[in-house]
Parts: C-alpha cells; sequence; structure tokens
C-alpha cells in the first residue's frame, strides 16, 4: 500500500548512506514495509541498491547470505558436495505465508530483522547455527547467533540504525544430515510451528522449535536424544504462545509431535552408513 | 523516471513511498486491482522484468528502468492468451475481481508446475470459484496438449460416465439460416463479459477515474464505548488540500439503517451517519475530503476529540443481563428495536405443543450448544463508491453494491431528495455475499458531493472491511430434539442468541431467517423457538450468505447427527423419517404454515440419494498412513426458500432494435453469481434468438424501472422471471406484427435472429417494428416490460456429505472426499450453477475449519488481514462432486430454482459431523480448527 507519511527516499549506495535521520528507516525487499501503515515513517533508505553480494562461499567453507539476498535466490541454492543440509533452504522458504512472487522481493535480511515468530528464514538460521553481522553506525561491527537476535514476536536486540550485513552458516552445519516439519492452522497457512532438527557429523543433535514460540529454542545433545528426552525438552521449551495462528497448548503439542517425527527420520539416516 | 508497461514507455514521477500498484493505476493501468494492498490476496500481481510480483507491496521508486507485464499485456479481449482462453473456456472466475492477477501469475507457470500448483498459487486467493475451475484452466492454460478433465459425476444420474450436454464444448449453439436459435437455456452458455474479465478491462467501481474526484477518508473510534464531549477539527480544516470535514454536526438527523430491504421498515432505524456516540472500536466518527488520501489521512490524524469513556459490554449473554451497560437506550419498537432497555433488538419465543412434556416423553432425546463465529466476506473488491453531479444536477453515485435501488431510496429518504434527482449504479460488482447489500460508504459520499458540488470518492481499506463493514452473525444455537424409538422426531426446541454488535443492520431478518427452515425442514409434533438478537460493543454483525440459516443448521443438523447415533439410524435415513415432502404443511417455530411458501418442486428425496450414492461408491481417496488418521463420514441437508419473504420486486424491460439486437434493461446486480449470462440465456432463449444479440443494461437506477437487489438468491428466480415474462410479452408483440403483415396464422409464424418467418417469407425486423402499434414503440424500436413481485416463493434443497480423515495428534482435517447434491429445480447454466455450488462448498469450508475474526476481550479486532484471517487457498479445498437433482418448479423461470446462497448451508454440519465420527468426540464450536480439535483430544 501507499505509505502517505512517506516523504523521502533514497537509495543507499555506501555504509555512509545507512546513516537514518529522524523518521527514517531501512527498507529491504518491502514486502512487509509496504504490507501495513507505517504512519511514524517518513523517510526510506533502500538497501537493494547497495550491490551486496547474493550469496558467497568464503574460503574457510561455510555459506554467507547477504542481507539483501531475496528469499527466491535462496530457496534455489546451488546443490554442493557434502551439504547434506541443502533441502533446508527451501522447506525453509515454503514455510513461509508469503507466496513465490514474494520470494522474488522479499530479502533474508529483512525476515530476520522483521523478527516475526513465524519467520521462517530465523527457523533456517537457528536450525544451521547461523551468525549474523551487524553494522552499528559508528562504524563498528559485531556478529550474534541469529536465534539470539530475538526477544518477541517483531521484536529483536537490534539497535536503533544498526544493519544486518550477512548471514553465515557454518560448513559443519551445512553438513549435517537435517529434518523439517512445519504445521499451521491451514495446510499452507503462516506457520504455527516450525521444527528442525539435525545430526552433525560428529554425532552431535540440534533441534529447534521456533514459530510455537516468542523466540527460538535450540536443543542441543551430544547424540540423538532418546524420544523421552526430546519431548521432556520440547514441552518444557519457553515461549509458546496465543494468537490467532495457533494457542499456546496446541503448539506446544504439536511440536512435541513434529520433532518426534522429525527425531525418528534422522535416527534412520543416522544408520544408513556415509 | 521512465519504465515500460506492456511494451509502452511510461514518465512518471512516484511519490516517494508509492507503491508500484497505485502507480499502474494512475497511469490508466486499472487492470491492476486492488484486494488486499498488503501483498496477501495476489490481486495485483504483474510481472517485473520476467518475475511475477505483487504490485501492491512494491516500492514504485524502484520502477527506473524497468519493464511491467500487465494482465492487459497478456493479452487483450480481441487477441487472449492462451491463460486468459482457458479461463474463459473453463469458468475460471466469477466475480472476475481476482482473475486477473491470477492469470497473471498463472501464466508464469509451465505444466511441471502442476504438481506443485497450490504452493505455487497460494498468493493468489479466490473466494467465489472453490478453485476447482481455477485448477482446470491453469492446467488447460498451461498446456496445449492438457485437456480439461471432463467434470467428475456432473449430472442428475450420478453417473460418472454420462455423456452430459454440460461439457460440451460447444456452448453457443450453431444458428442457421433465419430460423429460431437452439434455446440456450439449460446450456454452458460463457459469461458475456467473460473476455473482458479475463484482460481486466471489465470495469469494477474505481476502475473508471472520475476526474477531479476528491477522496474521502473517515476517523473512528479509538474506543468501544465512548461519547464524544467536543471535537476539534481546525488543525485539520486548516491543512493545505482539506476541503471539508464532517462531524455528527453535519449529517442529516435522520436515523437509519445500513441493511437495506425491500421494506424501509423491517430494518430497525438506529444508526446516523456520523454520531457523538462511539458504540464499537473503529467506528467512523469523522470524515475528511481532500485532494489526495495523503492529505486526507493526515487531516484524520489532527482531529482533536475530548473522549467520556462509557462502560461497554462484549459478551451478549451478559448484554442481556441486567445491568448491562445500554447500547440504544433511546430506541423503540417503532424504530424496531424490541427491548432497548436489555439491549434485546429482536425476540422471537413461540412453538406449539408442550416442548417440556414431549422432551421428556421422548424415547430418545439429545441436546447441545453450538457456537458459530464472526466471519469476514472477504469478498475480494472492497466497499466503495464516486459521486458526482451530472450535467442536468442530478446526483450520481457508482457503487459497489447488490442493492443500487435500494441505496437511492434511502439516501433519497436521508436528503429529502426526489428519486428523479438521483441516480445510483453499480459496474461489476466484485463480490459480495451478503456484504454489500447495506450502506457503508454511499452515504458520506453523498453528503461530501451534495456539500460541495465536486465528484468524491470513498474506497474503503481491507483493514475498513474489518473494522467497520460487517460480519456474520456469530450466535450460539442450543437444539433439544427428542424422538421414538424408530427415529421419528417428537419434539424439537431450538434457542438461539445472536450477537448484532453495535448496531442492529440486518439482525432482526438474520435472526427469524434463520430460525425458519432450519426447523421447518424437519417435522415434528412439538416445537418450539427462542431467539433472540443482541447489541454488543462489538463490530457489527451483518447480512452474510445463507443470512442466519447456516448458523442455526449447525446446531439442529448436528443435533440431528447425534440422534442417528444415539439410535444407530443411518443419518441419510433419518432425514428421510422426518424430513418435510410436499403433502406436509412446511412449520417452524410458529404452528401456521407461511401463506407465500409454496411446493413449486421437490428434490431433497433425490438430493439425499444422490450424496449417499456418492459417498458410498467412494472416490479411491485414501487416508494418510498411520493409526493416528481416523476417518469419518458425516452429512447435513438444509431447505431455502427460493426467495426473500415479503416481496423482492424486479421491473425490466426488452427492446428490439431494427438490427436485431435486444437492448434488456434490468436492475439487479452481476457479482459473480452469473445473473447476466442467465439473464441472456432467458431472454434469448424467449426470443429465438443468439445471445450475443442480448445487450443487458443492468443495476443502474437509470436502466430499469426497479429492483430489490441482488440478494437472496433472486437473481434468478425474480429479476431472471421478470425478464423472461418481458421476453415473451415483446415475442407476443413481434409476432402479432407478423400476423398483420403476412396474414397467416400465429402458429405459422417463427421468431428467429434475423425476423419473423411467415408464409416462406423472412420479414424483416423494421418491417415487423414499423407494424407494431404505437404504445409498444419506443425510439427506433418496440418495448415489452415483465414484472415479478415474489409473492409467492418455492422450496429448493441442499445436502452435503464428507468423508475425512483426522490426525489426532495434531488436530488437522483432512477432506478426503466433499459431495454435494442441490435441487435447483431446472439447472438453466450449468457450469454456471455447479461454480455457485461449489464456491458455496468452499467458503462453507473456510467457515468450518479456518476463518475466524478473532477480537481481543475490548472490541479490537487481532487479525484484520488476510495473513492471519485465513480465507481458503487453493491448498484448502477440495474438488467437490456436484450432482443434481431432476426437478423443474412451478415459479421458476423455466422451473428453475435459487441457487446461490444456499449450497453453503449444509456444510459446517456436515463436516462437524465427520469429524464427530472420525474420531468420537463432537466439536461445538466453530471453526472446527485444529488447535481446537486437538483440544477436544487433549482436553
Amino acid at each position: 500500500m501507499d505509505l502517505n507519511t512517506v516523504s523521502s527516499y533514497r537509495a543507499a549506495r555506501s555504509r555512509e548512506d545507512l546513516r537514518l535521520a529522524p523518521g527514517e528507516r531501512i527498507l529491504g525487499g518491502g514486502t512487509w514495509l509496504y504490507s501495513e501503515p507505517q504512519v511514524t515513517t517518513t523517510g526510506l533508505v533502500d538497501l537493494t541498491s547497495m550491490g551486496w553480494p547474493a550469496i558467497e562461499y568464503p574460503d574457510g567453507g561455510g555459506l554467507r547470505i547477504g542481507a539483501t539476498c531475496t528469499i527466491a535466490e535462496l530457496s534455489k541454492l546451488p546443490e554442493r558436495e557434502g551439504w547434506r543440509a541443502h533441502p533446508l533452504f527451501f522447506q525453509a522458504a515454503t514455510a513461509l505465508l508469503a507466496s513465490f512472487k514474494i520470494w522474488n522481493v522479499a530479502t533474508v535480511g529483512g525476515n530476520v530483522c522483521q523478527s516475526f515468530s513465524a519467520g521462517s528464514m530465523t527457523s533456517l538460521c537457528a536450525a544451521l547455527d547461523a551468525t549474523a553481522l551487524i553494522w552499528t553506525p559508528d562504524g563498528t561491527d559485531y556478529t550474534v547467533p541469529v536465534a539470539d537476535l530475538m526477544t518477541g514476536n517483531s521484536t529483536n536486540n537490534l539497535a536503533d540504525g544498526e544493519v544486518l550485513r550477512w548471514i553465515d552458516i557454518p560448513e559443519h552445519a551445512l553438513r549435517a544430515h537435517t529434518g523439517f516439519r512445519k504445521i499451521a492452522l491451514a495446510e499452507l497457512g503462516r506457520s504455527g510451528a516450525v521444527l528442525t532438527g539435525r545430526v552433525d557429523e560428529d554425532g552431535s543433535a540440534v533441534f529447534s522449535i521456533t514459530a510455537a514460540t516468542l523466540t527460538p529454542n535450540v536443543l542441543r545433545y551430544p547424540i540423538l536424544p532418546s524420544a523421552a528426552r526430546l519431548q521432556a525438552d520440547s514441552d518444557a521449551a519457553v515461549g509458546y504462545y496465543d494468537d490467532p495462528l495457533g494457542t499456546a497448548d496446541w503448539r506446544r503439542g504439536v511440536s512435541g509431535v513434529l520433532l518426534e517425527e522429525i527425531r525418528s527420520e534422522l535416527a534412520v539416516a543416522e544408520e544408513v552408513p556415509r | 523516471m521512465r519504465f515500460t508497461v506492456n511494451g509502452a514507455p511510461v514518465e512518471a514521477e512516484p511519490r516517494a513511498g508509492q507503491a508500484l500498484r497505485t502507480l499502474l493505476r494512475e497511469t490508466g493501468h486499472t487492470e491492476v486491482k486492488k484486494g488486499c494492498d498488503a501483498g496477501d490476496c495476489g490481486a495485483c500481481a504483474v510481472i517485473l522484468d520476467g518475475e511475477p510480483i505483487h504490485s501492491c507491496i512494491y516500492p514504485a521508486q524502484r520502477m527506473d528502468g524497468r519493464e511491467v507485464t500487465t494482465v492487459l499485456g497478456l493479452g487483450t479481449p480481441d487477441d487472449l492468451h492462451p491463460m486468459q482462453e482457458a479461463f474463459v473456456e473453463h469458468f475460471g472466475f466469477q466475480c472476475g475481481f481476482c482473475t486477473a492477477g491470477m492469470i497473471v501469475t498463472a501464466s508464469t507457470l509451465d505444466e511441471e508446475s502442476l504438481d506443485d500448483l497450490p504452493r505455487l498459487m497460494k498468493g493468489n486467493l479466490c473466494r467465489c470459484t472453490g478453485y476447482r475451475s481455477v485448477t482446470e484452466s491453469i492446467a488447460a492454460g498451461v498446456s496445449e496438449s492438457a485437456r480439461p478433465g471432463r467434470a467428475v459425476n456432473l449430472g442428475s444420474t450420478g453417473l460418472d460416465d454420462r455423456p452430459s450436454p454440460v461439457h460440451s464444448p460447444v456452448h453457443e449453439p450453431e444458428t442457421s439460416g433465419h430460423a429460431p436459435a437452439e434455446p440456450t437455456a439449460g446450456r454452458s452458455i460463457h459469461p458475456p463479459a467473460a473476455k473482458r474479465v479475463v484482460t481486466g478491462s471489465e470495469p469494477y467501481t474505481f476502475d473508471e477515474p472520475v476526474d477531479g474526484a476528491l477522496t474521502l477518508r473517515v476517523l473512528g473510534s479509538p474506543h468501544a464505548h465512548a461519547r464524544i464531549l467536543s471535537i476539534d477539527t481546525s488543525a485539520a480544516e486548516a491543512l493545505d488540500g482539506v476541503e471539508l470535514v464532517l462531524t455528527a454536526a453535519d449529517v442529516p438527523k435522520t436515523l437509519y439503517s445500513t441493511a437495506r430491504h425491500e421494506h424501509r421498515g423491517d430494518d430497525p432505524d438506529d444508526t446516523l451517519m456520523l454520531d457523538t456516540i462511539a458504540r464499537f472500536r473503529g467506528q467512523r466518527v469523522a470524515a475528511v475530503v481532500a485532494r489526495t488520501a495523503a492529505i486526507a489521512e493526515e487531516a484524520c490524524r489532527l482531529i482533536e476529540i475530548d473522549w467520556e469513556i462509557l462502560p461497554a459490554v462484549f459478551d451478549p449473554e451478559e448484554a442481556r443481563a441486567p445491568g448491562a451497560p445500554l447500547i440504544h437506550p433511546d430506541r423503540t419498537p417503532a424504530d424496531r428495536v424490541d427491548h432497548a432497555d436489555r439491549n434485546v433488538i429482536a425476540a422471537m419465543h413461540e412453538g406449539f405443543g408442550d416442548i417440556e412434556s414431549a422432551l421428556r416423553d421422548s424415547a430418545v432425546t439429545v441436546s447441545g450448544s453450538w457456537q458459530t463465529q464472526r466471519i469476514s466476506h472477504a469478498q475480494l473488491e472492497t466497499h466503495g463508491s464516486v459521486g458526482w453531479v451530472d450535467e442536468t444536477g442530478r446526483l450520481v453515485i457508482r457503487t459497489s453494491s447488490q442493492v443500487p435501488f435500494l441505496v437511492r431510496d434511502e439516501l433519497c429518504h436521508l436528503f429529502g431528495l426526489e428519486q428523479s434527482a438521483m441516480r445510483v449504479f453499480t459496474a461489476r460488482v466484485g463480490g459480495g455475499f451478503g456484504g454489500k447489500q447495506e450502506i457503508f460508504s454511499e452515504d458520506l459520499v453523498a453528503l461530501a458531493v451534495l456539500r460541495l458540488g465536486r465528484p468524491v470518492a470513498y474506497e474503503l481499506s481491507r483493514n475498513d472491511e474489518f473494522v467497520r463493514t460487517s460480519v456474520r452473525h456469530p450466535m450460539r444455537v442450543t437444539v433439544d430434539l427428542g424422538a421414538d424409538a424408530r427415529g421419528r422426531l417428537t419434539a424439537m426446541k431450538v434457542d438461539v442468541l445472536s450477537d448484532t454488535g453495535a448496531y442492529g443492520n440486518h439482525s432482526r431478518g438474520v435472526m427469524f431467517h434463520g430460525c425458519a427452515e432450519s426447523m421447518s425442514l424437519y417435522n415434528s409434533p412439538v416445537k418450539r423457538v427462542d431467539a433472540e438478537a443482541v447489541y454488543t460493543n462489538n463490530v457489527p454483525s451483518g447480512a452474510f450468505r445463507g443470512y442466519g440459516l447456516g448458523q442455526v443448521i449447525l446446531g439442529v443438523e448436528s443435533a440431528m447427527d447425534e440422534l442417528a447415533i444415539r439410535l444407530g439410524i443411518d443419518p441419510f435415513e433419518l432425514r428421510r423419517i422426518n424430513a418435510v415432502t410436499p403433502s406436509d404443511p412446511v412449520l417452524a417455530g410458529h404452528g401456521h404454515a407461511e401463506a407465500d411458501v409454496v411446493w413449486g418442486s421437490y428434490g431433497l428425496d433425490q438430493c439425499l440419494d444422490l450424496a449417499q450414492d456418492a459417498l458410498r461408491r467412494g472416490n479411491g481417496v485414501e487416508a494418510p498412513a498411520g493409526d493416528h488418521w481416523k476417518v469419518g463420514e458425516g452429512m447435513a441437508a438444509a431447505m431455502i426458500a427460493t426467495m426473500a419473504p415479503r416481496g423482492h420486486i424486479s421491473r425490466v424491460h426488452v427492446t428490439l432494435r431494427p438490427d436485431g439486437m435486444y437492448d434488456v434493461g434490468v436492475g439487479t446486480s452481476e457479482f459473480g453469481n452469473g445473473t447476466t449470462t442467465v439473464h441472456a440465456q432467458l431472454s434469448s432463449t424467449a426470443l429465438g434468438t443468439t445471445t450475443d444479440r442480448i445487450r443487458i443494461r443492468q443495476s443502474d437506477t437509470d436502466a430499469a424501472a426497479y429492483d430489490t437487489g441482488a440478494f437472496a438468491s433472486a437473481g434468478t428466480t425474480v429479476a431472471g422471471k421478470a425478464l423472461y415474462s418481458a421476453s415473451l410479452a415483446l415475442r407476443g408483440v413481434i409476432l402479432e406484427a407478423a400476423v398483420a403483415i403476412s396474414g397467416a396464422a400465429l402458429d405459422e409464424c417463427e421468431l428467429g435472429p434475423s425476423g419473423v418467418v411467415a408464409d416462406n417469407r423472412l420479414i424483416g425486423f423494421p418491417e415487423l417494428i414499423a407494424a407494431v402499434p404505437a404504445p409498444h414503440r419506443s425510439g427506433d424500436g418496440v418495448t415489452a416490460a415483465g414484472s415479478e413481485f415474489g409473492d409467492v416463493r418455492s422450496l429448493a434443497f441442499n445436502v452435503q456429505a464428507f468423508r475425512v480423515a483426522v490426525n489426532v495428534l495434531t488436530g488437522q482435517v483432512r477432506i478426503l472426499q466433499s459431495v454435494q447434491s442441490a435441487d435447483a429445480g431446472t439447472v438453466l447454466n450449468p457450469e454456471q450453477c455447479r461454480g455457485q455450488v461449489e464456491g458455496g462448498v468452499a467458503q462453507g469450508i473456510g467457515g468450518a475449519l479456518y476463518e475466524e475474526v478473532m477480537l481481543d476481550g475490548e472490541g479490537g479486532i487481532l487479525n484484520p488481514v488476510f495473513r492471519t484471517y485465513r480465507v481458503p487457498q487453493m491448498a484448502d479445498i477440495p474438488v467437490t462432486e456436484v450432482y443434481f437433482a431432476e426437478t423443474s418448479d412451478d415459479l421458476g423461470p423455466l422451473g428453475a430454482k435459487s441457487m446461490s446462497e444456499s449450497p453453503y448451508n449444509p456444510v459446517a454440519p456436515a463436516l462437524g459431523n465427520a469429524i464427530r465420527r472420525a474420531i468420537g468426540v463432537r466439536p461445538y464450536e466453530q471453526p472446527f480448527s485444529r488447535d481446537r480439535i486437538w483440544r477436544l483430544l487433549n482436553p
């Protein structure tokens, strides 16, 4: 929709351009920003003109996702030798309510920074131990696990003027066996719960609960846990909540059910020799 | 900046915060529609540099050097894109408002996409069709080789392989020579507007911009119940570009109802155009008219109001209890408010026989209490109107309405105008479902135009639709049934509490209608109904497809199912035992039959057989693997009168022109119901011509003498009947002229597309017209009129059946088979009628499983956007097998009955009954959402 209070638009070309004047906001793809009235916003600073690469493969391994990489680009990430986690990228994209048309515009960084509990780029990052590089207005940078950025349903730890530059996913996570489940009140609706699991090459296991809880719950185990253990940890996860997309008790209930499905799947996968 | 649209260069300076959608529309591309303006519905989809996007959430500032293709760039009415052709051929639209974006998206797909279609199309919402015809259209459109799947099981015999004219690819009959054209009634004729709809070029309400139109925006109350102590509009008025600020001080002091009916006295006079008391959050309390939307919105924010907060009540039971805050304390029965002293707007307490003793003496009794939710109509075109003063000084309102004549009459009443001083019309309407049987925009636009003398437009946003139009009445329906051991009903007791919200709107009619055919469907020696509709400080409820029947039918049909379980009787059989037949009186709560209801035909017996047979046959779809999926079957029946009670009027005319074209003037609206197609068929059939020779001008107070409007499924049974009668009258006049000219006997004269053949000679239309007596002549043609008054009504039936699988671990409900049988009388246009049934089932599934306008307990709406209000997507709607009973009605034109709202009514109880039989626990609260089903199993 038209943002009728906005009277200035700047296409950013340099880090200097990202210093915000009062009333200005960072514009990623714009698919959320333009979807609701923003009456306190008077100016937009467009990140998509920064020319950041969508995808990079750092020398030390792993994957670097530019903040302005679109969901469409990430969902079509080429397969790479040994990256068994590859299916998770498309699966996470499909967990969005957003249609593939929106994937063409919406950015990975925008989804993370919007910080909706149901934001599945956050799910992806939580599943794969992703970290974010944050640019601060004073010119310094810092790195933070993406799962730790979130503080609530559409709130996060980013300070005013801070900009997410990229997301790094470590090599070991990309090489893991992964599992994925999503459930919503409608078949392809906005997620009520997104569950992931992975078993790294060293046998350690990581499960994540997102969308069902206000902020990501990441459960870590030295080896694949027992069903009972996982169920108990799922039940004890913090932040199950009520909203029009599901009740807290249902989210808790289905999280346990679907995590167990993932655990069983991974157990079978792990029995197959590499 | 420069960019191209459909290959043509555009130079524009978009505003800093502008979205591409409005930029495209401002540069003339009104084929790009607005459904939600938030990226959820897809009506605005365009292709940008080869990739489809939602233009409503795309920054216009990024457009320099880009290339846009809209639906009109894919093809034009004269040169359709294959995808557009497919949507025409396969009836892939009804109202057509979603179609432009649907086709743009589909045009980017290929054959490989078909397996993944529900995901790829999830960003394109259609509220009308139920998606089956959309899916078939896309399948045909992506591939030359893909042939339309022959529709499954359509035909009244219920046989899969029945060769049926329904699927004949030839929709328009051939004409040869001067012989009468083959009758088009009964054939699947395409909508006359089809090629324009699929190219986005059929104009809806705001698609033909009015030069110099100002923009109107409203300020909503932040409080659920509050009084305005003072209002300061000075800062708003001082804003550059503001032309007018309206408050309660500026509006007529006449009370009215936003609801419209044939008789204005049917609905309560409890509303002022702008009031000093706000009775729900979001109620409009001021309006600003300004040069631009941005200025009008800014001015609204500058209005300062000093409020006195009043106590509010949100629960209907509390609202009618002693001591509750009174919401309309000054209203009286003369205003059609029965008991303002306890917030009860309408009450019905009647019955026959002694209900308590009848229940006590029954061999078996069942009892339950069902709760329905608020549902948004979610028609893709939001409400809105644009008004101006025409060259003769008349006030003209172009609006998105099901009832343009009733809007005119009420505005004349409010402003003290003569009917001749006002014209109201609608172009094609982008869906209604009852929501446009109300005045939500036209009143303020009329006032602003009268004050300013300049054009004014007021287009509601999707948020406005949720916050300040209307929702389906939530009802608590308690049903007690008694029966003897063989299943014959001995007692029926229904208790209804309906929450009308802050204004009465349709509450009276909905309550009375809701308790009518739901209860009269079954014979019982003793019946009792206690129903009340109650004011609360919630968003107002209004007319919604089914008009109250769906809610009460949920209770009655679920209780019938419980009775069947208790007695061990098949649920179809239980209906056969108890349903009314033409030898029975039709009795609701009161003990006397409604005098205007007659048995014009009867098809319930066939409907029960058709649905039961289909369920027995099955469809080969199996439940997902695993013990946690439980399977169950359920059904429900519904009856509906073929038109509204107490009169529904249509006065139409047909004019023959010398070139053999017929100009039809009819008052009812086309909003996806397919009425226009059926009208062309009825008229051409009567006149022995082809449908392309019928030119229909409709839904315009200038085009016809009168029409009560497009509600209660009256498009065929009332307006269609009037038109058929006018066409027959015109035929008579033409043939008499032929007799006079030729001297042949009347039965030797044949009216065809080129004139009358008599005595082996063709008498052309100019000669015929010249021979017609002067009283029938008008201009260069001959005119006949026809009327229908709706004095007598018949009854129509629907039976819905489901087989479902329920995942007891997650609450997921998967529909394995969906069947609906319908008693529509003569089916005038099988594909369209099938589409009405499918669309009704889809909307019913939405209400049964997904949709719910949620409140925060203080009158605020928690989910006023489509991403959280779950309108069914393609993935949510299974194919429904549709069967028609073979009946012919004595009242309807060519034996047709109504079939628009009724398919919705049995869906929710049929699903609830199937779920109950799958999991052994009955759901009582609609929607039967996954979290609620899960809770039933994990209490």
